[in-house]
């Protein structure tokens, strides 16, 4: 009931969007039905699972059914999207756009198919909902954005949708090995694949994935969609999407093929590792803030990546937590780029300089989201990161001791953006700006608020991905 | 038996309609209604209510697999008449003539679908062609349109004699011409078989393959869709190549269970090559009329993985895919020739002058793609899943390289997209109606239904 709740609201809501002619009334429109979805998320939580789930006939013929799975980890996901949207709805409530109607109505459908993607428990519900929020941001990436974003965008939607087809050939194959020909995720569990099988089979699934996380070498579409899409556009990618290809590792890979899961991790740890070091050293080098972000978000999946590979209890509950944390840290990063953005008109560090004697609240705000980027203690990215290292400190010593350069890294770029940007004198671009406005100033410290209290307090989040986890390892 | 016999008299009544009525519009509702009769005439025969009943003496079996494609055919022919109809009376002076030409090619599609004889295949696929390469040349003061009928008509004829010339072999071999007992197809027959049982067969198979343009006998396809009429290259590429498939499928499932090796691999290299010809070719296409000319050849590779698979799934997913790629490609058709210029540029700024057009070329262009919530999705779901179905290692390699040519064909396709939605431009769009719009518009529908509930579709073959 509550799964299919949090689709039907964006969809319907999405596809009336289109026909709203006023501009503010879009924006009203959009807030207030990302808000809804944040209510149904959070009745979610007082719910059983009989409140929870749908399982209802779909597509007999073939045996996939329409039936939904919200345990702790996709509750925290379907969570974690319904507080990003409205935050982002209200940061850039004054940005204009033209053809706002489609705009907000895209928006809106590709929140429907990511709410899909957390909750689907057949796998070809999985699949069409996984394509489904693709082809929302195909179109807000590709019309809304920087110069070069049609080729860019392009580029991202022929990777990932070549991905999603070899997933496709996955699911088909687990779909004949199946005894009754059906699609259901706990029927996916049930199997008994042979080493071989598995082996084959983990690299359709993973490959799509990695695009999505985007894991090295498979990241070269995203800094470039990062940077040429409209900010808003990019919160949605970098907070929600991204986890995406996290989340369905530990819902489709881990349970379904355990031994080829362990025998490849080696290989995979080994890939998000030098992927992280790779990122953090490029993401040193940038002129520019958003690419500069987009870089540390790989560092950061990558991380979770390579956590869920050590496949132990401290690491799947750090990945867990982390993905809701993640989503937070960046989006308050994205937020006060899109303020710089707005406010100055240009994003280069080397134009940049002084902001913090004009925007003083900005400046302490974006402190925090940068030391929560750099996860020290207190700030929730502490516990998931902390948790993360040391699972895969158990794994293997040397993996996570080359990982944890990252972190050192992350204070090089972080610290050096924040020097750049917000102290020393003020340059021409920033000579005349003003303090940000209400909205962006709300939605930072809302975000500030959440970064300090899960990290001071995490356990009910903890808490939330016990099941998940437990299930995972039990099998 | 009904589809053949009305087919037939339909085609003659409208000819001789033309010596009664000079106004086509007449004419062309006329045609109209004479198809919503051939449908439900067909329909009737599907579920015995009503069947003209001839003693073919085994040349034909009616199936509900082949009447349920005659259905197909001749609705979706009765879509695109219904949408394209006013250019097909603008394409010459007898507008009669075009619609009794149709009514004949859907004649030697119903035989198609029903043969049991390889002499009723033979006759088939000539009473289907012959009335294409007249509607290859009806713009008769066209010089691209004459060279395409030319081409079309020489090159149909050779394959025409091969196909023969394949016939008289396994007739001579084997002193038959019922397809049960032609031997050569199962694994079991093919060591026992005469050698010019074997080669009859191969020959048999090379003139089909060329009717639905796989490579390495599609040369003519691009020249030909492109060259003739666009109103009747969208007919040509999608219920014409669809009866092909349908005949291929009908000559081979029946030794489904025991098909010899050496098929599969002949299968497996020229699935390959259609596909690798169609997909590349087509990036490199800067007319969009050209580009689905050869995008339709790559099609036609994917649904070779039905026969390649040939099992139950196939049987539906053909039809399915049918479908899906007819009722798409005739859209994208009925667009295209409202457009001023054909080439990419032409598309430009559609959304912004034409939004409805857009968008419904939009829902096209996806389920060619094959994304899903569109039927083209389940469509390709169908190839990949037959195939995987089979299982086998070859299988599984044939699959993987399917998927990466449907992501390249994602590229060109979604050119089209780009051009209308996201490049500065003012596409002129001649002659639309409201009536059209929302014709276009259901179709769009039906395609997104299609998408979400296949099961419509099927449900419909067993029921």
């Amino acid at each position: 009931m509550i799964s299919v709740l949090l689709i039907l609201i964006p969809l319907v809501a999405g596809l009336i969007s289109f026909f709203i002619k006023s501009n503010n009334a879009i924006k009203q429109w959009s807030l207030f039905a990302s808000l809804a979805v944040l209510g149904v998320a959070l009745w979610g939580f007082t719910c059983n699972n009989n409140c929870l789930n749908i399982d209802t006939a779909w597509l007999a013929t073939i045996g996939s059914r329409f039936t939904t799975k919200l345990d702790g980890m996709a509750l925290s996901l379907c969570l974690l999207s319904a507080i990003v949207y409205p935050l982002i709805f209200v940061s850039t409530y004054k940005n204009e756009y033209h053809h706002a109607n489609n705009f907000y109505g895209l928006m809106l459908l590709a929140l429907a198919g990511l709410m899909g993607v957390f909750v689907a428990a057949d796998a070809l519900l999985f699949y069409f909902f996984w394509e489904l929020t693709l082809i929302p941001m195909y179109f807000l990436c590709s019309r809304w954005g920087g110069e070069k974003r049609i080729a860019v965008t392009f580029k991202f939607f022929v990777y990932t949708f070549l991905g999603s087809l070899l997933m496709l050939i996955g699911i088909l194959y687990l779909y004949y090995k199946t005894p009754n020909h059906s699609f259901a995720l706990t029927d996916f569990y049930a199997l008994h694949l042979s080493v071989k099988e598995q082996g084959f089979i983990f690299w359709l699934f993973f490959i799509a994935f990695a695009i999505k996380m985007p894991i090295f070498p498979f990241h070269t579409w995203q800094p470039d969609t990062y940077e040429q899409s409209t900010t808003a556009v990019t919160m949605v990618l970098s907070a929600v999407l991204v986890k995406m290809g996290v989340f369905a590792i530990i819902r489709w890979m881990l349970p379904v093929f355990p031994l080829a899961v362990s025998s490849n991790a080696t290989i995979v740890i080994v890939l998000s590792v030098i992927g992280m070091l790779y990122a953090s050293l490029l993401a040193i080098k940038q002129d520019n803030i958003k690419k500069m972000i987009a870089y540390s978000s790989i560092v950061h999946i990558g991380l979770m990546c390579a956590a869920i590979f050590a496949n132990n209890e401290i690491a799947l509950k750090g990945v867990i937590l982390q993905m809701f944390n993640h989503g937070i840290n960046i989006l308050g990063l994205w937020i006060v780029a899109d303020a710089i953005e707005q406010k100055t008109g240009t994003i280069q560090f080397s134009q940049l300089g002084g902001l913090a004697q004009k925007q003083p609240v900005l400046a302490i705000l974006f402190m925090i989201m940068a030391l929560a980027n750099v996860a020290l203690p207190l700030t929730n990215a502490f516990i998931g990161e902390f948790l993360m290292f040391s699972g895969l400190f158990q794994y293997n010593m040397y993996a996570s001791g080359i990982a944890l350069l990252s972190i050192i890294l992350a204070a090089v770029y972080t610290l050096n953006m924040m020097q750049k940007v917000f102290y020393g004198n003020t340059l021409q671009a920033t000579e005349n700006t003003t303090e940000i406005s209400t909205n962006v100033q709300f939605a930072l410290i809302v975000l500030a608020i959440g970064i300090i209290v899960l990290g001071v307090y995490p356990q009910p989040l903890i808490d939330l991905s016990k099941d998940t986890v437990m299930f995972i390892l039990g099998k | 038996m009904n589809a053949i016999i009305i087919s037939a008299l339909m085609g003659v009544l409208l000819m001789f309609a033309s010596m009664a009525t000079s106004n086509k519009q007449i004419i062309k509702n006329a045609a109209i209604v004479a198809l919503l009769f051939l449908l439900c005439s067909n329909i009737a025969d599907t579920y015995s209510w009503c069947t003209i009943k001839v003693n073919t003496r085994d040349m034909f079996v009616f199936t509900k697999f082949g009447l349920y494609f005659n259905s197909l055919a001749i609705a979706a022919t009765l879509i695109y008449v219904l949408l394209s109809g006013n250019e097909i009376i603008k394409t010459g002076n007898y507008a009669a003539e075009y619609f009794t030409l149709i009514f004949f090619v859907l004649c030697g599609i119903s035989i198609l679908s029903s043969f049991n004889n390889l002499l009723m295949m033979f006759l088939g696929i000539e009473i289907m062609s012959i009335p294409l390469y007249i509607l290859t040349g009806s713009a008769k003061k066209n010089l691209k349109s004459n060279e395409a009928a030319l081409k079309y008509f020489l090159m149909g004829s050779f394959s025409t004699g091969i196909l023969l010339m394949g016939i008289a072999l396994v007739y001579g071999a084997s002193g038959t011409f019922d397809i049960h007992q032609v031997a050569p197809i199962g694994a079991n027959g093919l060591q026992h078989a005469p050698l010019l049982e074997v080669i009859g067969l191969l020959l048999i198979f090379s003139a089909m393959l060329f009717k639905v343009s796989a490579a390495p006998f599609h040369f003519w396809a691009p020249d030909v869709y492109d060259g003739s009429p666009s109103v009747f290259s969208s007919f040509m590429m999608t219920i014409v190549k669809a009866a092909g498939f349908i005949a291929l499928i009908n000559l081979f499932y029946i030794k489904a269970d025991s098909l010899a090796q050496l098929w599969k691999i002949l299968l497996f290299i020229v699935i390959i090559v259609t596909l690798v010809v169609g997909n590349i070719t087509a990036i490199f296409q800067q007319s969009v009329k050209r580009m689905m000319a050869y995008s339709s050849i790559a099609q036609a590779g994917f649904m070779l993985f039905a026969l390649y698979a040939i099992n139950d799934v196939s049987k539906e997913g053909i039809l399915l895919y049918a479908v899906a790629y007819t009722l798409a490609t005739v859209g994208i058709f009925a667009i295209l020739v409202k457009i001023e210029d054909y080439t990419l540029e032409g598309y430009n700024g559609l959304a912004k002058t034409q939004p409805m057009l857009a968008f419904v070329n939009a829902i096209f262009v996806f389920s060619l793609a094959g994304i899903p919530l569109t039927a083209g999705f389940f469509a390709k779901y169908y190839m990949l899943a037959a195939v995987i179905k089979t299982g086998g290692n070859a299988g599984i390699v044939l699959v993987i390289i399917g998927v990466i040519f449907a992501a390249v064909s994602v590229y060109y396709y979604f050119k089209i997209l780009q051009a209308m939605y996201f490049k500065e431009g003012d596409a002129k769009v001649n002659n639309v109606s409201a009536g059209f719009k929302y014709g276009l518009f259901l179709l769009a529908l039906t395609i997104i239904f299609i998408g979400i509930f296949p099961d419509t579709l099927i449900n419909w073959f067993y029921f």
